[in-house]
């Protein structure tokens, strides 16, 4: 890309990095955002004064101005942490960007749990399935900050509606954004013979949990999948390689994807276990690293999980 | 869409309120309706810089109507001025219609909005108001809000932030029938002066003076008009009124 700046090793602050090169880049781009991310924010607010518009915490403005734009030519990228920008403002989001037909980019920051110590109020494990039931709603989960990079400007590339969820679990393991599945790891274990539809066991990480899944999958002796893109899911790729018994793991809100993946496998009968941040609220502060153990995505949790998961077919 | 209205009959508040008739009333919001007729006949008469062969032309004058609900008299003088055929409105709320109870920006030729949720057409025209700025165009943005429709917390986002913000080239119309279940007299025009706005009020069926108040655009700051009308439920349209 035309742009010299070094990747960031967050991927919150590689949101700002690659906001202000687009700003520089193009002139019917602006950045909206409120009160959040300013630190990541100000070379693109000294150079386009105009172009980056901090509304103050006023999460409903943040996403009706960001249309406002949209409607009358400035494609808008809309910032702040994942439950104020989606479940806040979630009203904002169907009809003035769904309903009035216009798109626009959507970028949070914090994820299910990267604010810990924060408490539930900044926590957004939710955001993924209300966002996914937004008619034309793009949704992805980068895992680096190459891949947020690299996703912000496909996506403000375009003319639609893309909601980018940053997160800083930031994984070792890194993938192409091209909306692909990839396969991380090849199951040669043969399928359980009470598998409907035979073939290897089946993992699908969707987001930042995909190095805890390599691990799984390895131990497991399992296929892994992979993707950036969330909504919509590479069906094709999907078909091709799972087998029957097929667990999505997602570091969101339990089971938010298995819909949208038994919907892509409808060619063959299948066992299906979501594995994701529990329904009820964990109601702890801490680190993240506790959070994600808490909830079972780590490699002995997702490995302890599936055997049992497995096992009681 | 002009093409078959070449030459238009001359637009007035009686041929108005005639093609309001044509649409099949919705009691709940007639008189809503109503409140919204002068404003919107000297819009569309005097103020707005917008024809239906302009309603892709990026310096065009934006009208957004917030309030979408009673879009009668809005349909009639989109119709009366061309942007759409007048056979659309004997087709008013039916399935196959273009014309619904809440208009639809995408349905309507001309309507440059959807709306009927409250509190969403001010944030989006504050939105608008940045996007002209940027493009350094020289239109205008005027919204129409219901003095309820300021109920919502959305309004008092963009009303603080649209001051905050310089946005002359915003104008907001409160079409004021004293809906709003905590009405205090004087609270909108002394809320929006507070917030830095010029905000005036109005006679809402006076057309000279609606007119001098949307014509005014004050440097460096977002223009208000407050259009008085009757009380929602003693609202009763003389059909013999002609303008």
């Amino acid at each position: 890309m035309s742009t010299a700046a070094p990747l960031a090793p967050s991927p919150r602050a590689q949101f700002g990095r690659t906001s202000c090169a687009l700003l520089d880049e193009r002139e019917d781009l602006a950045v909206v955002w409120a009160e959040i991310s300013g630190q990541y924010l100000e070379a693109g607010a000294r150079a386009h004064p105009d172009r980056v518009i901090n509304v103050g915490i006023r999460e409903q403005l943040l996403v009706s101005l960001g249309a406002g734009l949209a409607l009358n030519g400035v494609r808008p990228i809309m910032h702040t942490f994942a439950p104020f920008l989606v479940e806040r403002a979630f009203e904002q989001i169907k009809l003035d960007f769904a309903h009035q037909g216009v798109g626009g980019v959507l970028v949070s920051a914090g994820g299910s749990f990267d604010k810990a110590s924060s408490g539930r109020t900044h926590q957004g494990p939710a955001d993924v399935a209300l966002a996914a039931t937004v008619p034309g709603m793009t949704v992805h989960a980068p895992g680096t900050a190459a891949e947020v990079d690299a996703t912000i400007r496909a996506a403000v590339a375009g003319d639609g509606l893309h909601y980018v969820r940053t997160s800083e679990l930031t994984q070792a393991t890194r993938i192409p954004t091209d909306g692909a599945m990839h396969v991380l790891h090849e199951g040669r274990g043969p399928g359980r013979r009470s598998a409907p539809a035979g073939g290897p066991l089946t993992l699908l990480a969707l987001g930042p949990v995909r190095d805890a899944a390599l691990a799984a999958a390895r131990e497991l002796d399992a296929t892994l999948l992979t993707t950036t893109s969330v909504v919509p899911l590479d069906g094709q790729a999907l078909r091709a390689h799972a087998g029957g018994e097929v667990v999505v793991i997602e570091p969101w809100l339990e089971g938010t994807s298995v819909a949208a993946v038994a919907a892509e496998l409808d060619d063959a009968p299948r066992r299906f276990l979501g594995i994701g941040t529990s329904h009820q609220e964990l109601r702890r502060y801490g680190t993240p690293a506790e959070h994600v153990t808490a909830h079972g995505l780590d490699p002995d949790g997702l490995i302890r999980r599936i055997r049992a998961w497995s096992r009681s077919s | 869409m002009t093409s078959r209205t070449v030459t238009r009959r001359p637009v007035t508040r009686a041929r108005i309120t005639a093609l309001m008739s044509r649409l099949a009333g919705d009691e709940s919001h007639t008189a809503a309706a109503t409140s919204t007729l002068d404003v919107l006949h000297v819009l569309y008469g005097r103020i707005l810089r917008v024809t239906p062969t302009s309603i892709d032309d990026p310096d065009r004058d934006r009208f957004y109507l917030s309030k979408g609900h009673g879009p009668m008299a809005y349909y009639a003088v989109l119709a009366a001025h061309g942007f759409f055929p007048e056979e659309h409105l004997d087709t008013f709320g039916a399935f196959e219609s273009v014309l619904g109870l809440h208009p639809d920006h995408l349905l309507v030729p001309g309507v440059e909005i959807s709306s009927g949720s409250l509190g969403h057409g001010l944030p989006l025209a504050v939105g608008a108001a940045h996007a002209l700025r940027i493009r350094d165009s020289s239109a205008r943005v005027i919204v129409l809000v219901g003095d309820a429709e300021l109920d919502e917390g959305s309004c008092a986002e963009a009303i603080e932030y649209a001051a905050a913000a310089k946005l002359e080239n915003l104008t907001l119309v409160v079409v004021d029938n004293i809906s709003s279940s905590y009405t205090v007299h004087g609270r909108i025009e002394q809320r929006l002066r507070a917030n830095g706005w010029r905000a005036d009020r109005v006679d809402g069926r006076d057309q000279r003076l609606l007119e001098e108040a949307l014509a005014r655009r004050v440097p460096g700051t977002p223009n208000a008009v407050v259009a008085q009308v009757e009380k929602k439920s003693a609202q009763v349209e003389n059909k013999s009124e002609a303008a």
